[in-house]
């Protein structure tokens, strides 16, 4: 009902507006087309300036209202993002300038050379010397935003520092997967026709390679504060993007194609609830490339920990290798029964297993 | 300017009305048809009354999609039983399902992207303004430009078709990446919806290119006498850079496109490979998922440029009348547009700075990129330079030319953030390039678009657009825009995501809700002032004040020189001949000198 009520004051707005627009036309016309054209153009006129003067005012306003709210008002946590962080004050404060200084001369401008009968206009057409200047000048400043930028995108995307601790995450619709690489921090090989998640390999891990036999799996990601971290990034059914909003960091999860990135942590997550004072503060892990219906929903977690604490949580999680073989042993006619619903080479690592 | 005496401007009008008839009598004596005229017509100004009246009634769907998904965002609780009488399934108990949202945005952005400012603008002033402002009685081949419209309103056919599939329309995003958009399995919308897709795309680049090579023949070969490129309005080499940059990117879309239909129907494995999806283990093995960004991206770069040219080229030019000056600085205006078209091939993987893409190969998109950023500076400057001691007129045309700069400096700006990679890795696929793509892309373009609708609305329907209801849509419209994208900003600064439903279970990005419901309110009041535009455009077309001038609006360019209401064929008796560059305003003490004017023996040089 307030739905047609609505529609109703809606369509009354309309046929006002329309009727004075109507009515406007016809005094313009009795008036003269000249002077409500000279009318019209006065009020327009100051309403460029009227913009531009709220226009700034409510650019401050929105800032007020927001800036607490964006990750501005709190440190990056991991290295990398410290620098980004920098370099984006850097070109907040670049752009900021251009941005006044064309936005106040436009309305200005617009303003300030409104149409009056008495003014000549100045045939301009072109200034070789004005032309060149704003040519050079951009240049200039994009040049030194182009070097900082790759200076920093090098080392952001260069090599990971070999003492890094190895984390694979793998992005399925819609959830986050952790492998850890266990004590001889190699990750075992992987053969996506394995896959067997009713069978405890979720992941298509080759358990004949005996890399595997350590690796630990986990749903949340466990990092050590301060130690360098490198991320081996899957995705099994479509793109996906391990988006790490408090560490300014993101990299696709591509099918098909291993991805890496790496950074070091340099807060606890007990220290980010004291930093940013938000006692449920947690790390999250977002997918940040639209993966399907589910994609809002696709939340994984980090907990970034001292050594110790690190070290407690690993020695309470046992190698997914073993974990599967004990679920094998006891009932291998089960295990056959289920296995033979999927794919039929996954029986056959299975079968070894034994 | 329309204080001149209305008695003589009508005197001119029926002479030229009987002109037509008697002069070029020989070639269309005969009465065209309903159907000849206004269906099948290879007059290039219907066709082009044909792309915008189509681009209008895309837009009209695409907005409305925008206003629905925003629903959902700003009231995540609330339920709208109506949503359900609309869509019923899709949005059961009057909430949009998950999937039918991201139907809505896939759909809202294609629309918007290929469906209105492509085709809508570029199709529109593209066919309208070059004969008429080059002096030619038709494009090269009028054939080809009906086909042009007939393919468009074919690939119209399959997309609106999609919206009522079973499975519904696609719902990958309008990038459509695979494997999502390949696999039936991972998304309904990756269904039979994304097949329409495809061949709508396919009808689509079809119709892009036949226009495009029309375009580009047209002003190559058909300009009248005197007419040197280098005395061309603006508008026309914008639109010049467009079609070729279209002519040479859309067919690479072309390939992505059938490749990817080859692998969702015929086995092939040039996007998949190593999938397991919903459990099910896939054969394909071998291909590359980024393949297709790469080309998808090599026309879907330029296709922003493909938007945006045209829409600079008009706003150079109405910016030029109105200020009743020359634009400053035309061959530097050529030059950027020129330095873009070239620069816009080469930019982008800048798209794919997270995808896993070799970091070296990334500096140099990032060096490219922020290289655009120098021509566009160039021009943003010199429209600055052509309104300062100008005489300015505040038509419907210049507010929204006006307008166009302060949103395309806005957006431009932030394109210096997103393009270079460091800041990219943080803001990618955040609120910050919803909010920077909108403004620069959607709508600066869209201010273009209605920049040059207001302005040559006279030339294309003989009346006027009631001046009230534009200032009000003017008004409604700028503010509003900036209500909307400028907050989002901050959102994108905070990392939060695009392309959510809902954001309320994060501890990260539950702190906007309260932007969010008013960014939805003020959408809903901007697409209503959308509406009052499409009702004024539509009422003006049988009712507007009759133009009772010839050149209502004192311009030098040629598509002035025509009758009032100019038949097939555009001047009734020879075509013009041109003998000066076209923004010879405020010259020597006149207010503006018509290009068909020779140059006087005293006439001072620039």
């Amino acid at each position: 009902m307030s739905g047609y009520f609505i529609l109703a004051i809606l369509g009354l707005a309309f046929i006002l507006t329309f009727q004075i627009a109507k009515a406007s036309e016809y005094v313009s016309v009795l008036k003269g087309e000249e002077k409500s054209f000279k009318q019209n153009n006065r009020i327009n006129a100051f309403l460029m300036i009227v913009f531009l003067v709220l226009g700034l005012a409510g650019a401050w306003w929105c800032n007020e209202l927001f800036y607490n709210k964006t990750l501005l008002a709190q440190p990056a946590a991991s290295d990398h993002g410290e620098k980004i962080d920098f370099m984006l004050v850097i070109t907040i404060a670049v752009t900021g300038v251009v941005f006044l200084l064309t936005q106040i001369l436009l309305f200005w401008f617009a303003y300030k050379y409104q149409f009056s009968e008495r003014r000549t206009v100045y045939y301009f057409p072109h200034n070789n010397k004005l032309e060149l200047i704003w040519t050079v000048v951009p240049a200039i400043f994009l040049t030194l935003l182009v070097g900082l930028g790759l200076f920093y995108w090098f080392k952001i995307t260069g090599d990971a520092p070999k003492d890094a601790q190895i984390v694979e995450i793998t992005g399925k619709q819609f959830n986050w997967m952790m492998r850890y690489p266990g004590k001889d921090n190699i990750l075992g090989r992987k053969n996506y026709r394995l896959t067997d998640a009713s069978n405890g390999n979720a992941l298509g891990v080759d358990w004949e390679d005996g890399a595997s036999h350590d690796d630990i799996e986990a749903t949340e990601m466990h990092l050590v504060v301060g130690k360098p971290v490198q991320l081996v990034i899957n995705a099994q059914d479509v793109i996906h993007d391990v988006g790490l909003v408090h560490f300014r960091l993101k990299m696709d999860a591509v099918p098909g194609i291993p991805t890496t990135l790496w950074f070091t942590p340099l807060y606890t997550t007990a220290q980010m609830k004291e930093i940013t004072g938000n006692k449920e503060f947690v790390y999250e892990i977002s997918c940040d490339q639209i993966c399907g219906s589910g994609h809002y929903s696709m939340r994984g977690v980090i907990i970034v920990e001292t050594q110790e604490e690190y070290d407690a949580w690993m020695a309470s999680k046992k190698p997914q290798y073993l974990t599967v073989k004990e679920a094998a042993a006891p009932a291998p006619a089960t295990a056959d029964s289920t296995a033979a619903v999927s794919v039929s080479n996954t029986s056959k690592p299975l079968a070894q297993l034994k | 300017m329309s204080s001149e005496t209305i008695t003589h401007g009508h005197a001119v009008a029926e002479v030229h009305s009987h002109d037509s008839h008697d002069a070029h009598g020989h070639d269309h004596h005969h009465e065209e048809s309903f159907l000849s005229k206004y269906i099948f017509s290879t007059d290039h100004k219907m066709i082009g009354k044909q792309f915008l009246i189509t681009g209008i009634i895309w837009a009209i769907i695409g907005g409305l999609f925008s206003v629905l998904f925003r629903l959902q965002l700003g009231y995540p609780e609330a339920t709208f039983p109506f949503l359900e009488d609309l869509f019923g399934k899709w949005a059961a108990g009057g909430r949009i399902s998950n999937e039918f949202y991201y139907a809505l945005v896939t759909m809202h952005g294609t629309i918007l992207v290929f469906f209105v400012l492509t085709a809508g603008l570029s199709g529109t002033f593209a066919n309208i303004l070059i004969p008429l402002q080059i002096g030619a009685r038709d494009m090269a081949s009028g054939f080809m430009n009906m086909l042009s419209y007939w393919f468009f309103f074919g690939a119209s056919v399959v997309m609106f078709a999609s919206l009522f599939i079973q499975t519904g329309p696609a719902s990958g995003g309008w990038t459509v990446y695979p494997p999502l958009s390949a696999l039936g399995q991972a998304s309904e919308g990756s269904k039979l919806g994304m097949d329409f897709w495809l061949i709508s795309m396919a009808l689509f680049i079809v119709s892009s290119l036949l226009g495009g090579l029309n375009y580009i023949s047209t002003i190559l070969n058909l300009r009248t006498k005197g007419l040197s490129m280098t005395r061309l309005p603006l508008t026309i080499w914008a639109i010049f850079f467009t079609a070729v940059l279209g002519v040479l990117s859309f067919p690479v879309l072309l390939s992505g496109a059938v490749l990817l239909l080859f692998d969702r129907n015929l086995g092939t494995s040039f996007f998949l490979s190593e999938i397991v999806v919903k459990g099910e283990i896939l054969p394909n093995e071998g291909g590359s998922a980024i393949l297709f960004q790469h080309l998808f991206w090599f026309l879907g770069h330029p296709e922003v440029y493909i938007i945006l040219l045209p829409a600079m080229g008009m706003v150079s030019e109405i910016l030029s009348v109105n200020s009743r000056k020359p634009i400053f600085g035309y061959l530097a205006m050529v030059g950027s547009m020129f330095a873009i078209c070239i620069l816009a091939f080469l930019v982008w993987a800048h798209h794919m700075f997270v995808t896993g893409l070799n970091p070296f190969l990334g500096a140099f998109f990032v060096l490219l990129t922020l290289l655009i950023a120098v021509p566009s500076a160039i021009k943003v400057f010199n429209w600055l330079t052509t309104l300062w001691k100008g005489n300015v007129r505040f038509t419907p045309g210049m507010l929204f030319a006006i307008g166009f700069v302060s949103l395309f400096i806005s957006g431009g700006l932030t394109g210096i953030f997103l393009g270079n990679s460091t800041l990219d890795i943080h803001l990618h696929d955040t609120y910050f390039v919803v909010a920077h793509f909108h403004i620069v892309m959607g709508v600066a373009s869209f201010f273009g678009m209605f920049a040059g609708v207001y302005h040559w609305f006279p030339k294309m329907y003989g009346r006027f657009l009631n001046n009230t209801m534009a200032y009000i849509h003017f008004w409604v419209t700028f503010v509003g825009a900036y209500l909307i994208f400028w907050p989002m900003h901050y959102a994108g600064l905070a990392g939060m995501p695009r392309r959510y439903t809902d954001w309320s279970n994060w501890q990260s990005f539950n702190m906007f809700a309260d932007m969010n419901r008013f960014i939805t309110t003020v959408a809903m009041v901007v697409f209503a002032a959308q509406l009052l535009f499409v009702f004024n455009f539509f009422y003006s077309i049988f009712k507007g004040r009759k133009v009772t001038t010839q050149n209502p609006w004192g311009a030098t360019t040629l598509e002035w020189t025509t009758p009032i209401n100019p038949g097939h064929g555009n001047w009734p008796g020879d075509v013009p001949e041109v003998h000066r560059w076209s923004y010879d305003y405020g010259k020597d003490g006149r207010e503006f000198i018509p290009q068909t004017e020779p140059i006087g023996a005293n006439e001072s040089k620039h």
